[in-house]
């Protein structure tokens, strides 16, 4: 049993119906929905190769033909911007991946081994000395810029928030009643955490992992927008304004399109994430 | 208090060593042998064997450790593997621009962030608030590379109002001049979320009894917004500035690599790329440790101001 069940009645509306009353939840939604079809079918939007230059038509400004324009060596813009989705939406899902996988399972522990909290919340503070995303460039310091390293580096850097987050969930049910309860009757630890405290945690970790594809994705760029990491020809957005930074004089609009990309996916996962959190946070509803 | 500040130095320290211990790895977490890549990918054997023996690595991991302890502690960072130079010359150098643009950041933040906070909190649902949650919104999506770039096309390159790069002593209006537009990028998106955070905060301190008791009594309304809403608000404000310091030299590595400030970061990316360890080791440990040191200066200062910290 669990305890959201038992306080269903004092929440007010139900989950649903305050996820489809979310304006916020409605824009995110929209937005992700947006990309993520973009993503997938990038061969019909666009028929122009992202990575094929045509040198002749460099620095063309949008029009017809090139709807966002070309960049340096005559790639167009707009296929470039199309299919960097896919890899900005892979660099969000392999790095939460990560931090999450990470994550979770050492928050899992330390929040229900108090043998296991100290020495895992201590290295967590050791990564968390490591402001930003310092801790993400010290990897890449280590492993050499490449996307991989990039997206390994921003999950280890992502990991210790949600170590902390799950933590203190596990912390707030672990004295629970059925999870004592569920002592009581001889349930092993394994089946307690993965069938009793993790659903009850599940909220506080899908907010998280909601806001840390955007933080993740920011990132990214701004590795890629480094040097550090997607290398070229990749049509990934940071690195497309890596490349535009040095022709901003002559031609702002290879920068402005990939930024506007950037911005506007980030603000999804933002709106989503605070939906998801307004939603699920019972507090607000009593 | 002087048990406060005792107990917090002597919990940063094992953080301190745990920060050293994961700096020290980065060259052994390379792929491969790191005196290769410290003596060059075509070093002939008997090279990379002299690199091995003079950087330790034939040494057991601990001793290895605890050799770079005790150099780093006499602040013997080795030498730039390209240039040759000390790295803490080289640190010496670069790491006061870094700071100076992490602290032009963090007073611009409060100078602009605390009073829109406030005023959007105040006037709420008018259009400063509208305004505010419109600048939070878009600063905590833009990226820093995004806002620097944005701000060097219209203020450099269109209206030539700024230079497009370099740095100049603070103490010389040249240098102010230099510094606007990196401080202003660095600190967009801190300003967005302090915004937000101020905001938040004193909605919650002025639907308070005490100051509702305030207005009663009759105390001026400046004076109840300032002196008995803001005073209390300012807990978490403090404690948020403090952190953002250590994002605002985290993102001074991409603002010193747009307006080409010759700081720390920029150092750190160069080296990365070069995979010039030693300096990417320096300069890492030197932004970990100050930010460490920042954060126990901003408990100190916390617990100043709430005294109840203190006793906690």
């Amino acid at each position: 049993m669990s305890d959201a069940a038992g306080t269903a009645a004092a929440r007010g509306p139900s989950l649903a119906r305050r996820l489809r009353t979310s304006w916020h939840v409605r824009i995110g939604g929209t937005i992700l929905g947006m990309l993520v079809l973009v993503a997938v079918l990038a061969p019909l939007i666009t028929s122009y190769d992202p990575a094929r230059p045509d040198v002749p038509q460099r620095f063309v400004l949008p029009s017809r033909m090139h709807v966002f324009g070309t960049d340096n060596l005559g790639r167009d813009i707009f296929s470039r911007v199309i299919y960097g989705s896919r890899v900005s939406l892979r660099i969000g899902f392999v790095s939460v991946g990560i931090a999450f996988s990470c994550g979770v399972t050492l928050g899992l522990l330390a929040g229900y081994y108090q043998a296991l909290d100290n020495p895992i919340m201590w290295v967590m503070d050791v990564f968390l000395a490591f402001p930003g995303l310092l801790l993400a460039i010290a990897i890449l310091g280590a492993l050499g810029p490449s996307l991989t390293n990039a997206m390994i580096a921003v999950g280890i850097a992502a990991t210790p928030t949600f170590v902390r987050i799950t933590r203190s969930a596990v912390l707030r049910v672990r004295n629970r009643e059925y999870v004592e309860a569920c002592r009581a009757v001889g349930a092993t630890d394994r089946r307690i955490i993965l069938r009793h405290v993790l659903p009850n945690i599940s909220s506080e970790v899908i907010v998280t992992t909601t806001l840390s594809m955007a933080a993740a994705i920011l990132a990214a760029s701004v590795l890629s927008f480094l040097g550090l990491g997607a290398q070229p020809p990749t049509p990934e957005w940071g690195a497309m304004v890596f490349v535009a930074k040095d022709y901003l004089n002559i031609a702002p609009h290879l920068a402005m399109f990939p930024i506007l990309a950037i911005f506007v996916t980030v603000l999804g996962f933002n709106f989503l994430g605070d939906g998801l959190r307004d939603a699920l946070d019972p507090r607000l509803y009593r | 208090m002087l048990l406060f500040i005792v107990r917090r130095l002597l919990l940063a320290v094992p953080v301190l060593l745990g920060v050293s211990v994961l700096v020290f790895l980065i060259l052994h977490l390379t792929p491969g042998n790191p005196a290769l890549v410290v003596a060059g990918p075509d070093a002939p054997p008997e090279v990379v064997k002299e690199v091995e023996k003079a950087l330790g690595l034939d040494q057991p991991l601990y001793v290895q450790y605890g050799r770079y302890l005790v150099r780093i502690l006499h602040g013997d960072f080795g030498r730039s593997i390209r240039s040759r130079e000390q790295v803490f010359e080289r640190l010496r150098t670069t790491f006061p621009v870094t700071l100076t643009l992490a602290m032009v950041g963090v007073i611009f933040t409060a100078v602009v962030s605390v009073p829109l906070g406030i005023l959007a909190a105040y006037h709420r649902n008018s259009p400063i608030d509208l305004a505010t949650i419109f600048l939070v919104l878009t600063g905590s999506a833009m990226p820093v590379f995004a806002v620097g770039l944005i701000l060097l096309w219209i203020f450099s390159v269109q209206l030539r109002w700024f230079p497009l790069s370099g740095f100049a002593s603070m103490a010389t209006l040249d240098g102010w001049w230099h510094i606007a537009l990196p401080a202003i990028t660095v600190s967009g998106g801190t300003i967005a979320l302090l915004a937000r955070l101020t905001r938040s905060s004193m909605l919650e301190v002025l639907n308070q009894e005490y100051v509702r008791t305030a207005r009663a009594k009759g105390v001026r309304e400046v004076l109840v917004v300032v002196r008995h809403a803001f005073r209390n608000a300012l807990l978490p404000v403090i404690t948020v500035i403090g952190l953002q310091f250590g994002f605002l030299l985290s993102g001074a590595v991409v603002t010193e690599s747009i307006f080409s400030l010759p700081g720390m970061g920029r150092l750190l990316v160069q080296a990365i790329l070069g995979r010039d360890f030693p300096i990417v080791q320096g300069a890492v440990l030197l932004a970990a440790v100050t930010f460490v040191l920042t954060n126990l200066l901003v408990d100190v200062l916390y617990a100043t101001v709430d005294p109840r910290i203190r006793y906690e």
